[in-house]
């Protein structure tokens, strides 16, 4: 398996995630708005972190295989 | 602040306002808009109230201003906009405003009639002339005809006093004639209607005018016709008169020679003259009357509305036994104390009182009114919490999550990236524009709702991006970012396929084991291989319906941690491990394992032994009937895990049952021989929730020593039975829920599959045949069909499926989300405040554009 197309989008989207979810609320100026904005960066970094996860999770180790009808896309495929 | 996450703390207060500044204290506490009234006088109509006679008179002078601004409306002069909004006036200065009105509406209505008579007048004047110039044509024709030049043989001519008509002698018979006008509509009935009445002895002549002329009793403008009546006899006129009246024609005599019309024409020309200079006269005056008028009156109209407002506030205030104070009681945030007893003193200031008015803090025993301030970002999110249900006093509010959480469900049920493009540019639009006034004072409802929600629609849209990208789908078409992870070559270069392979097999399967074919996982979102391949659907649903279960149980585990914040706000500790506890194991043994196991399969399973992949679905059924069925364990000593599993949960479900009713049970009866403080803590937590919320309230109030004694007395009766049922329904629902929820959330595979579905058909049949054709009418094809795939796009996948997906994803938050923690009994707080009144005159559309300042 080649594990280092794994290991890096792995690594830059959690770090990414992670400064957002993580670091930027305590950025946040002191203000009357700060408790929505603080909630809004975290519930936003957990969702979009958690979605992309699913999808990469899924697609990991593939159980069955791409059919592909014999017309000009798997041609193309084929070509390049 | 944070008062986003939890309603605001009430309290009630009395204000004691004095009878001479009240007035201007209430005036002051409107611009505020900080309390809301209670009404005192609850037994009371209101018409025994004591300021009725004061609300009367500015129901009088709302009338007089609609008049007012009806007839400015009618001249067509411009009202000019009410920058600043004015304050109430004080009584001295109704009074003068009140006298104003009265002398401008007795003005208005005099010249209003005045002008009315001379229009009437002109009217009659300018027919009689049009009839006279066509009638010489009748008679110019019938002296051809008829008369010839025996018309000088009838030397005299007699005027009939009776019929008013003149006739002429002629052999013996009197010739009459009557002329007038008639409205067109009417014409034939009254012809038809004198020939059979005189039966062959007039002769009609009639023809059309070509004006048209306004009727000024109606105002609409009617086609006339002018008719001369030429009769024999007496009785033939008498029956020929009573025919004009009864067709309301308009009669004017007709003058007997040339010259007498000659004369009548020049005296009517000049006539209408005069009274064409008259009229103008009056227009200009009344036109001047009214500029006058319009200048102050957007000002009246807004200070009409405010003092009829205080007199409502005024009358629900109760007099204090010296007759000297009124006694208001409000509800009033605590934070706003300060700033009311600062509005107090300004308004008795204003009223120029000896003795300020001032304000009293009392214990209350109601339910306390949500405030929940919001601005205009949140207040969208905060208006969908509320149409399910107000929050209960001081409970969590779910409004700062619903922020994120609800667009990030719409888009996960409406993910594409082109349409998610669009609607966030849309909404982008929407807000860059929310400053123009032409823009936010439609009166279009439809348009009204779109711009109330322009921020959640900007969410949507912007989260709709991110998970079109992940999707991978942007009109139904994939992105090929980052090289796809699955290659073609490799078939042929280890499988040994040709062209030959590719060109008698319709359908090919590229085999993961094959080395080289399956490089590595796609770094972002779902590979592009997919959109190509014919069995694209069957991974997709797979992938879609696991997601679903995954976030839904996600969510479902974050609604009941947030009633944990509710059980320790409230003093309910024993919620906690009664209630929370069980509730969380039930939730997590059963369904959250079943996320585990979802994502254990996708880690440890490969192609290298997907025959012998196990199915989640079977492992989750089997392990509710505690058996193996012969499918191979996921992993060593699943069986143990699982049973333990099962058993967790099912203990939790009587643990939930009884637990909470029990304790309380034993709190109420068994702990009553402990020591007094203990008492006052065992009653204030004993009782049902409410009193424990006000309890607690008053605790917070720091109200400690005098309530010790209230409290004693005021707990209610424990009724096991009550508290038993109660408890039993909620853990049957919760159960039920819990199962039913969870099942629910796969709608958010079912909304994005029909999506997807539709944005696929909408391409293949409608664009895909303009890019197909290869001739030079291909561009005007391909302009045509770009035109119908915008269009359907905007109707049926912008608006369509947006809606649905907005729906459900509010179903998925009201229901299964809110369920868990979220009571939604409240009372919403709405303070007298003057920029949250209606305005009546706005409704009749007679104010033309609502002032933006009140």
């Amino acid at each position: 398996m080649a594990n280092l197309s794994f290991v890096i989008p792995m690594a830059v989207m959690t770090v990414f995630w992670g400064i957002v979810g993580g670091v930027l609320p305590w950025l946040v100026p002191k203000g009357p708005n700060r408790g929505v904005i603080v909630t809004m960066l975290v519930l936003t970094a957990v969702c979009c972190y958690l979605f992309w996860l699913i999808a990469i999770l899924s697609q990991l180790n593939p159980l069955f295989c791409a059919l592909g009808s014999s017309h000009c896309g798997t041609r193309h495929l084929v070509d390049h | 602040m944070g008062s986003v996450f939890r309603s605001e703390e009430m309290c009630m207060a009395q204000l004691f306002l004095q009878s001479g500044s009240a007035y201007d204290c209430i005036s002051e506490l409107g611009e505020t808009g900080l309390v809301e009234f209670r009404d005192l006088n609850p037994s009371v109509s209101s018409f025994q109230r004591k300021f009725v006679s004061e609300i009367k008179r500015c129901e009088e002078m709302e009338r007089i201003l609609g008049y007012l601004l009806r007839e400015i409306r009618k001249m067509g002069i411009p009202l000019p906009d009410v920058e600043v909004s004015p304050v109430a006036p004080p009584p001295k200065q109704v009074l003068e405003i009140m006298e104003q009105l009265q002398r401008l509406e007795l003005e208005l209505s005099e010249v209003a009639r005045n002008k009315e008579k001379l229009q009437r007048n002109l009217l009659e004047l300018t027919e009689y002339g049009l009839m006279l110039r066509l009638t010489r044509g009748f008679m110019c024709r019938s002296e051809r005809d008829q008369l010839g030049p025996q018309y000088e043989e009838f030397p005299f001519l007699e005027k009939d006093n009776v019929t008013g008509c003149t006739s002429m002698q002629r052999l013996g018979a009197k010739l009459g004639f009557i002329s007038g006008l008639i409205q067109r509509a009417k014409m034939e009935a009254f012809e038809r209607m004198l020939w059979r009445a005189c039966k062959g002895y007039t002769i009609f002549s009639h023809s059309e005018l070509d004006e048209c002329v306004q009727d000024p009793d109606t105002g609409e403008v009617t086609k006339s016709v002018v008719f001369l009546i030429s009769f024999w006899g007496d009785q033939i006129g008498q029956k020929v008169q009573k025919i004009c009246d009864c067709y309301h024609c308009h009669l004017y005599p007709h003058p007997d020679s040339a010259e007498e019309r000659d004369e009548v024409l020049e005296s009517l020309k000049t006539r209408t003259q005069d009274l064409q200079t008259v009229l103008h006269r009056t227009d200009e005056y009344l036109r001047q009357v009214l500029d006058r008028a319009s200048e102050s009156v957007c000002t009246w109209v807004i200070q009409v509305k405010k003092m009829k407002a205080i007199y409502h506030i005024l009358n629900l205030c109760s007099f204090d036994v010296t007759n000297k104070c009124l006694i208001a009681e409000v509800w009033c945030p605590v934070n706003d104390l300060t700033a009311l007893r600062r509005a107090l003193e300004e308004g008795s200031r204003k009223g120029g009182a000896t003795i300020p008015s001032f304000v009293n803090r009392i214990p209350s025993n109601g339910t306390p009114p949500t405030l929940l301030r919001t601005n205009k970002f949140t207040s969208g999110f905060q208006n969908i919490v509320d149409a399910y249900g107000v929050g209960s006093y001081r409970e969590v509010n779910p409004a700062p999550y619903t922020i994120v959480t609800f667009p990030f469900l719409f888009a996960v049920m409406f993910g594409d990236l082109g349409h998610g493009v669009v609607m966030a540019l849309f909404a982008l639009w929407m807000v860059l524009c929310e400053k123009d006034p032409k823009v936010t004072r439609s009166k279009n409802e439809i348009w009204q709702m779109f711009f109330a929600g322009r921020y959640m629609i900007l969410m949507m849209g912007l989260f709709s991006i991110y998970t079109g990208l992940i999707y991978n789908e942007c009109f139904s078409k994939s992105l090929n970012v980052f090289s796809s992870g699955w290659s073609v070559r490799a078939m042929f270069t280890e499988l040994h396929w040709t062209n030959e392979t590719l060109r008698t097999n319709p359908l090919l399967t590229l085999d993961p084991n094959v080395t080289g074919v399956f490089n590595g996982v796609y770094p972002f979102g779902i590979d592009p291989i997919w959109n190509m391949a014919s069995n694209r659907l069957t991974f997709l649903n797979s992938y879609k319906m696991k997601m679903s279960i995954i976030v839904g149980v996600l969510h479902m585990s974050f609604g009941i941690v947030l009633g944990v914040f509710n059980h320790l706000h409230f003093r309910q500790k024993f919620n906690l491990y009664l209630v929370f506890v069980p509730e969380l194991l039930f939730l997590l043994c059963l369904f959250g394992y079943l996320g585990v196991m979802i994502v254990y399969k996708w880690l440890a399973f490969s192609v290298r032994d997907s025959s012998m992949a196990p199915s989640v679905l079977v492992h989750f059924i089997n392990m509710f009937l505690m058996k193996t069925d012969g499918e191979t364990p996921l992993y060593p000593g699943q069986m143990v895990v699982q049973v333990l599993l099962v058993v967790t949960a099912l203990l939790s479900v009587p643990v939930l049952l009884l637990g909470k009713p029990v304790y309380l049970y034993w709190l109420h009866h068994g702990g009553r021989s402990q020591s007094s403080y203990r008492g006052y803590e065992r009653v204030q937590r004993g009782s049902v929730e409410d009193l424990s919320v006000t309890l607690s309230q008053d605790m917070e109030e720091g109200v400690s020593h005098s309530d010790h004694s209230i409290s004693r007395e005021a707990h209610p009766e424990f009724d096991l039975g009550s508290v038993l049922l109660h408890q039993a329904i909620h853990t049957i629902e919760y159960c039920l829920g819990c199962i039913s929820n969870s099942a629910s959330y796969l709608r958010l595979w079912a909304l994005s599959l029909a999506h997807a579905q539709l944005s696929e058909v909408l391409w293949n049949m409608v664009i895909r045949l303009g890019l197909r054709t290869d001739s030079r009418a291909g561009s005007v094809l391909l302009a045509l069909m770009f035109i119908l795939f915008s269009v359907l796009t905007v109707s049926i996948l912008l608006l369509m499926e947006g809606l649905s997906a907005f729906l459900h994803a509010l179903r998925l938050h009201w229901v299964e989300f809110q369920n868990k923690f979220y009571g939604g009994t409240g009372v919403k707080f709405i303070p007298f405040a003057f920029s949250l009144l209606p305005s009546g005159l706005d409704q009749d559309g007679l104010m033309g554009e609502a002032p933006s300042v009140l």
